[in-house]
């Protein structure tokens, strides 16, 4: 697969803050690519270097091999959706969609037709004649849509365009978004803070935080295999416990929990000495025997799932979430229970 | 809290100043229909003197400088405006540079000078430069100091304007220019005509300036207007004083109106 956007050590700095520390990235053509971080990360920032309306300090930026980094916007074959969408006030719908085909000298026929698919294809047809503040907001968002796709860009990018909708429509366009990368073939670089949003929508994902990516992944090597602390502790919820690693032999560790009990995981390239583990609190199930002993101090119930917040003997708080099926036996608060580790359950961070 | 109204003589003040400010312009207004020609003792409604501003034996004098005002005005209006519309985009599209806060107040500082000082410091500049004063010099000082007027409305409406709907026309393959005509400017239009109504206005209606740098002969209405009066108040200037005020209350509210829609549309 040939790559759409190659980013070699991008660095931004605003005055005396650095918003991106030499970023490093890759993103496969005819992908949905996803920049997940905090509020801050520097997301906004590489898209912006990206679509050109921020001149990187330092670095490139390479479109299908082209350096692009130092082109103007409109000589740049990507197109943004705005996280405020930014359609125009004073043009109807049509003649926003039809704009970016304006610009490239389509010819007036021509643009109106295309355009005209484009509304099609976001479902909006019946509102070619309105003006954008007579839409709603997922209506204006389909309009953003069209008119950064009308140009038929090699890449498309996208800041937060879901943000500003409500839940029920943020989850339907979730899957509309997806389906219109597929039918396009067009890369998207999606830009979020939402886990969730990334986890169901992506084939890779950037994890970003501090103007640095921190690892780049398939939703499920990112869930599962998180190669720091940062990563394990911002993708869903784990349980972050300090370790201490005896020795390593091979690929394994051996690490010593507190309270002494004894795993064995994989090494995940770390030496001997004081390490942190995550665990999944689904990949952990409660046992009527076993060596990791723990009390049961609360239970949330959360419809489709129960969760356990329960204490070690020697102190760690460590979640747990079982199911919920009518065979789950809830165990009360204040009883002792010990839990049981799936194979493969833990995992050593490298920091 | 206590509403201003509740507050012992707010009645009284708010009466006073209403009357300070308005009764003369009303007086002005009434009498400018007086049939008689004493200006103080009404003898029935007329348009007698609204008909000799027009016919009457002043009347070559008033249009020559009706036409000079009107000119001037437009002329300087539109040079101002365009002015503005630069300056406005350099200072909040421009980014930061150095002395910004210096242009910021050299674009304001006609309305904080004394005009009486510009006016002297316009003549001796004029002369110095060996510029002869008529028509010509007095549209460069109105051009100057209506650019303030003009760049308050504009500047106020950019400010409101995100940044966003520029990018996303460049985005979208424009060119500067292109953004900035198809995109930007229309957005700032409601903002451009205030200030060109505003600027118009400010030029109609000097006097101090234009008084200094006009030159022997060439006259505007509020020149030609003083030029009469120093000879006695006749019941006709107080017409043409009428028919000024009407022009000035029409465009201050076209203004306030296009200001008002220009709010509206803002999405
Ligand atoms: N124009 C600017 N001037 C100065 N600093 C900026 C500017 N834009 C961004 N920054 C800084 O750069 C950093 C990254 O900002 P950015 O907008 O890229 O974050 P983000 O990941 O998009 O966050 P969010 O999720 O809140 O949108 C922040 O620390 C921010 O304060
Ligand atoms: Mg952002």
């Amino acid at each position: 697969m040939s790559t759409a956007i190659e980013i070699r050590s991008a660095v931004k700095r605003y005055g005396t803050t650095t918003a991106l520390h030499a970023v490093s990235l890759e993103i496969a053509d005819n992908a949905f690519f996803t920049l997940l971080g905090p509020s801050g990360c520097g997301k906004t920032t590489l898209l912006r270097c990206i679509a050109g309306f921020e001149d990187l300090n330092e670095g490139e930026i390479r479109l299908f091999g082209q350096d692009i980094a130092r082109l103007d916007p409109n000589h740049r074959p990507v197109n943004t959706v705005f996280q405020h969408y930014a359609l125009f006030p004073h043009m109807t719908v049509l003649e926003n969609v039809a704009f970016g085909l304006k610009m490239i000298g389509v010819s007036l026929d021509d643009r109106r037709a295309r355009a005209g698919r484009m509304l099609e294809m976001v479902h909006l047809s019946a509102f070619a004649d309105r003006m954008p503040t007579q839409l709603s907001g997922g209506q204006q968002q389909r309009v953003a849509l069209a008119r950064a796709l009308a140009p038929e860009p090699k890449v498309l990018l996208l800041d937060e365009p879901l943000s500003a909708l409500d839940l029920k429509l943020r989850q339907a366009m979730r899957v509309e978004l997806k389906t219109l990368q597929e039918e396009t073939g067009i890369t998207f670089v999606f830009v979020t803070h939402d886990q969730e949003e990334a986890l169901t929508m992506s084939d890779r994902i950037a994890v970003m935080s501090q103007g640095r990516v921190q690892q780049v992944g398939s939703a499920r090597e990112i869930y599962e295999a998180p190669v720091n602390r940062f990563v394990a502790d911002f993708i869903g919820e784990t349980n972050l416990i300090e370790v201490t690693v005896e020795r390593i032999e091979g690929d394994w560790a051996r690490v010593i929990l507190p309270g002494g009990h004894v795993i064995r995981c994989a090494a995940a390239g770390t030496s001997p000495g004081k390490h942190h583990l995550s665990i999944r609190p689904e990949r952990l199930s409660l046992a009527k025997t076993g060596e990791l002993v723990a009390t049961i101090e609360r239970v949330v119930y959360l419809g489709t799932d129960l969760q356990l917040l329960t204490r070690l003997t020697s102190g760690e708080a460590i979640q747990v979430r079982l199911q919920n099926s009518a065979r789950t036996e809830v165990p009360a608060p204040g009883t002792q229970v010990a839990l049981h580790l799936e194979e493969g359950a833990a995992r050593l961070l490298a920091d | 809290m206590k509403g201003v109204r509740h507050y012992p003589g707010f009645l009284t003040m708010a009466v006073a100043c209403l009357v300070i400010l308005y009764a003369p312009l009303i007086v002005v207004t009434v009498y400018s229909f007086n049939a008689s020609t004493s200006i103080t003792t009404w003898g029935g409604f007329s348009w007698r003197w609204y008909g000799d501003v027009f016919t009457g034996p002043e009347a070559p004098r008033f249009k020559a400088a009706a036409w000079n005002s009107i000119t001037i005005a437009v002329l300087a209006a539109s040079a101002a405006t365009t002015i503005a519309v630069a300056a406005s985009l350099a200072m909040i599209r421009g980014g930061r540079f150095r002395g910004k806060s210096a242009t910021f107040a050299l674009i304001n500082l006609p309305l904080m000078v004394p005009e009486i000082v510009t006016a002297v410091a316009t003549l001796i500049f004029f002369s110095a430069i060996g510029l002869v004063t008529g028509y010509m010099t007095i549209l460069i000082a109105h051009i100057v100091f209506c650019i303030p007027f003009a760049y308050l409305p504009i500047t106020a409406r950019l400010q409101g304007i995100e940044d966003s709907y520029e990018q996303a026309a460049r985005d979208l393959y424009a060119t500067q220019w292109q953004a900035f005509r198809l995109v930007l400017l229309p957005l700032m239009l409601p903002g451009v005509i205030s200030g060109f109504l505003l600027a118009f206005i400010i030029s109609l209606d000097d006097f101090i300036i234009t008084n200094f740098v006009k030159g022997a002969g060439m006259e505007t209405l509020p020149t030609a207007i003083f030029g009469s009066v120093k000879q006695g108040i006749k019941p006709n200037i107080m017409a043409i004083s009428t028919m000024m005020l009407a022009v000035s209350v029409l465009f201050v509210t076209l203004s306030y109106l296009v200001n008002r829609i220009g709010q509206r549309t803002r999405s």
